[in-house]
């Protein structure tokens, strides 16, 4: 497909360029985060501005930075430059206990009951151990785990350990979730769960933040994304504002085959049977459809077709990023699962 | 702010405190220094029986009639007067004049459990045995030989004992002793909890666990909780080595030697012991947290953890060689050095009564301690949660820069 792209390279960053974001309170507002491992710089630069009550995606291939940027948003690990408030706080560690956290490498203590380890999940988060008791049970039966609330987590299957790790990222009511991959090794019907709960979460104005490198999670889930690779961001914003740097595509289709229409038609369309493809000209849909009747194209059918986050993704982030986020793997179970 | 780090450092230690417990493992770190106190009971027990059965020589006799049954006499007379083992006396043949006896044949023979022939006459005795018999024997049967053969077989004047308890000397050394056992028991007792630490923490990186902590509660919480948790754990096996070596006691293990009492009395001593440990336990078990938050498996953590255990090893050596030499500055440096100084002052409390160096002595480890754990958790935030390049191929320079390297810098 061949599509106009708008410029990036004076790209600065959201969270100074994005007038719709001043009139917004920001549950997490970062600017040029930097973080460098032995040399190896992990993340460069990344500009955040997540809104509260909104669902937010961070996407990017693995590798690009993600998990390094969500540590650093957590205050798991210090950025080397840049600024970072979440939830009011310059110091996210001091406001952990409004913060749901669930790690890409999921863990629990293999020895610990389900209700347990939720309880135990919660009394980090400042919970009472009691309450914290009480609320796991009660939320794996809602959940229809609550058969296996006595079980130990080594008893538990993947998906359901993944599940009550979940719930005790979520029990003490945190105004922020934030999950790293949190769709990796789901399978379908969980995915689904998973996607039902995020909203569930937004709606009730909780602040959810994910990772992911599936591209159809964020286009169904998110309000905004960052999109990321190589540790930078290039670009930060509305799902919708993605989609827009790509002019909508035409599909058009005539009764003719040549005529004097044909000079209406942009230098990149390419002809495929009887149709035509297309980019929408910076003209606008009126004076194309007044150059083609006034051509006798006969036109037959014609759509307008908005391009989808896959394709914005990749006149974004570049084919070599888009490249390695379709072959980014699941984690194989032995490097995530619980040992 | 504090108070939310030691409600986040109670529910780390109360976790790892009731995991260990309650853990199989944790039996058989019960068990582990039982073993081998039985097995050395029963090696003891059957060496000791093996050598009764081996080593209860016997002296054949093989002299003129008389002479030999006077000689067993004196020897009857004067054995239990005398220190150390006598062997038991026995005759062979009483000779007849002109007689003489095969003692080399005698000695040849296999069942027996003759190891010397006394032969000759009481005037002109004859031993024949092994080198170290003779030596070991002849002064002895030197003496048995006078004494059969003098004429005075009246009784040996009683001796009016004065006993004393111990004299200064004795005093010493004996608290020496008990010093030193107070030592041993100090660092064993540190190793082997310490190295409990370590694997704990190792369990929890391989279990994906420490991700979720260090998200939810400072770092600093997270490492004074795993270090208090096992702080518990130790005392724990230490109220039940404790019990069980009372109740061995209360049975009547008579065998167990029993220390001199030390110079600033039991309950003191074991009350200076009890701070000096968690004081040993806390700078080590920080020690020991920190090479475990910079190690990902079990083999990166032996190999890091190496230098310390022999460097440790090497504290306890110069501690004991302070202890051999009291007022001296060799004691003076090992009191002053934070991690011999909780070995020193032990030894100190076993064979000097005044208490007010050990408040001093105190307040400075514990200051040491502050110091010790405060870099250790730094040094264990900045270490236990880094994603990037595999740890196996960071370099020595970057090992350095994580364990010397400024803080990371917010602009």
């Amino acid at each position: 497909m061949n599509m106009k792209i708008e410029p990036f390279s004076h790209f600065e960053g959201e969270a100074i360029s994005d007038p719709a974001l001043e009139t917004q309170e920001l549950a997490i507002e970062a600017r040029g985060l930097v973080k460098r491992f032995d040399g190896f710089t992990a993340v460069e630069g990344v500009d955040i501005a997540v809104p509260k009550g909104s669902i937010y995606g961070i996407l990017g291939p693995n590798g690009a930075g993600k998990t390094t940027t969500l540590r650093m948003l957590l205050g798991i690990i210090d950025p080397d430059s840049g600024y970072r408030r979440v939830l009011g706080s310059e110091r996210p560690t001091q406001v952990a206990r409004r913060i749901g956290y669930l790690p890409e490498e999921r863990g629990l203590y293999p020895a610990m009951k389900a209700a347990e380890a939720i309880a135990f999940l919660a009394s980090l988060r400042g919970m009472p151990l009691k309450e914290g008791r009480r609320k796991g049970r009660e939320m794996l039966e809602i959940h229809g785990l609550g058969y296996a609330a006595d079980r130990q987590i080594r008893q538990l299957s993947k998906g359901m350990a993944q599940q009550v790790q979940l719930l005790g990222t979520l029990v003490h009511e945190p105004d922020l979730v934030v999950l790293d991959e949190p769709f990796s090794g789901l399978d379908a019907l969980n995915q689904g769960k998973l996607e039902r709960m995020i909203r569930g979460l937004a709606e009730r104005g909780t602040t959810v933040i994910f990772s992911t490198h599936i591209i159809a999670h964020a286009e169904r889930l998110c309000d905004r994304i960052a999109i990321i690779a190589g540790g930078k961001v290039p670009f930060a914003g509305r799902v919708d504002e993605a989609r827009d740097r790509l002019r909508p595509q035409v599909r058009l289709e005539t009764r003719t085959r040549d005529g004097a229409w044909r000079a209406a038609l942009p230098a990149d369309a390419r002809s495929e049977g009887a149709f035509w493809h297309f980019t929408l000209p910076e003209t606008g849909t009126e004076p194309l459809l007044r150059a083609l009747i006034e051509g006798d194209a006969g036109i037959l059918s014609l759509s307008i077709e908005r391009p989808g986050l896959h394709d914005a993704f990749v006149a974004i982030a570049g084919e070599a990023a888009a490249h390695a986020l379709a072959e980014t793997k699941e984690p194989t179970s032995d490097a995530r699962g619980r040992r | 702010m504090l108070a939310d780090h030691f409600r986040a450092a109670w529910v780390v230690a109360r976790r790892d405190f009731t995991a260990v417990i309650f853990s199989k493992t944790f039996i058989f770190f019960l068990l582990g220094p039982l073993f081998p106190v039985f097995i050395g009971a029963m090696a003891g027990a059957l060496g000791a029986q093996v050598q009764h059965d081996l080593d209860n020589p016997q002296v054949a006799v093989a002299m003129p009639a008389q002479q030999g049954d006077a000689l067993i006499a004196a020897r009857d007379a004067l054995a239990p007067r005398m220190a150390g083992g006598v062997p038991e006396y026995v005759i062979a043949e009483r000779l007849k004049d002109g007689q003489t006896f095969d003692a080399r044949r005698l000695l040849g023979e296999k069942g027996n459990r003759v190891a010397a022939v006394l032969s000759g006459t009481l005037d002109a005795p004859v031993l024949t045995a092994t080198s170290d018999r003779v030596d070991q024997w002849q002064g002895q049967i030197a003496l048995f030989a006078k004494q059969a053969r003098s004429d005075d077989v009246g009784a040996f004047p009683a001796v009016k004992a004065d006993r004393l308890v111990a004299t200064a000397a004795s005093r010493r050394m004996d608290q020496a002793v008990t010093a030193q056992a107070g030592q041993v028991l100090l660092f064993l007792l540190t190793m082997l909890l310490a190295g409990m630490v370590l694997s704990n923490l190792v369990e929890e990186k391989a279990n994906k666990i420490i991700e979720v902590l260090a998200a939810a509660i400072p770092m600093d919480a997270l490492f004074l909780g795993k270090l208090f948790a096992m702080l518990a754990v130790s005392l724990v096996g230490i109220a039940v080595w404790g019990s069980v070596f009372g109740a061995l006691m209360l049975v009547g293990m008579k065998s167990v030697p029993l220390l001199a009492a030390p110079a600033v009395g039991w309950p003191m001593f074991m009350a200076l012991g009890f701070v000096y440990f968690a004081m040993a336990y806390l700078l080590l078990g920080s020690l020991f947290l920190s090479i475990g938050s910079m190690a990902s498996t079990v083999r990166e953590v032996q190999t890091l953890s190496m230098p310390v255990t022999m460097g440790q090893l090497m504290v306890f050596f110069f501690a004991s060689y302070a202890l051999a030499h009291p007022g001296t500055w060799v004691e003076a440096v090992s009191i002053v050095f934070p991690v011999s100084s909780l070995f020193a002052m032990l030894a100190r409390a076993a064979q000097s009564p005044a208490l007010w160096p050990h408040v001093v002595a105190l307040v400075w480890q514990a200051l040491c301690v502050a110091l010790i754990v405060r870099f250790g958790a730094q040094l264990f935030r900045r270490s236990v949660m880094k994603s990037g390049p595999s740890r196996a191929k960071r370099s020595w320079s970057a090992w350095a820069r994580a364990m010397f390297g400024a803080e990371a810098k917010i602009a």
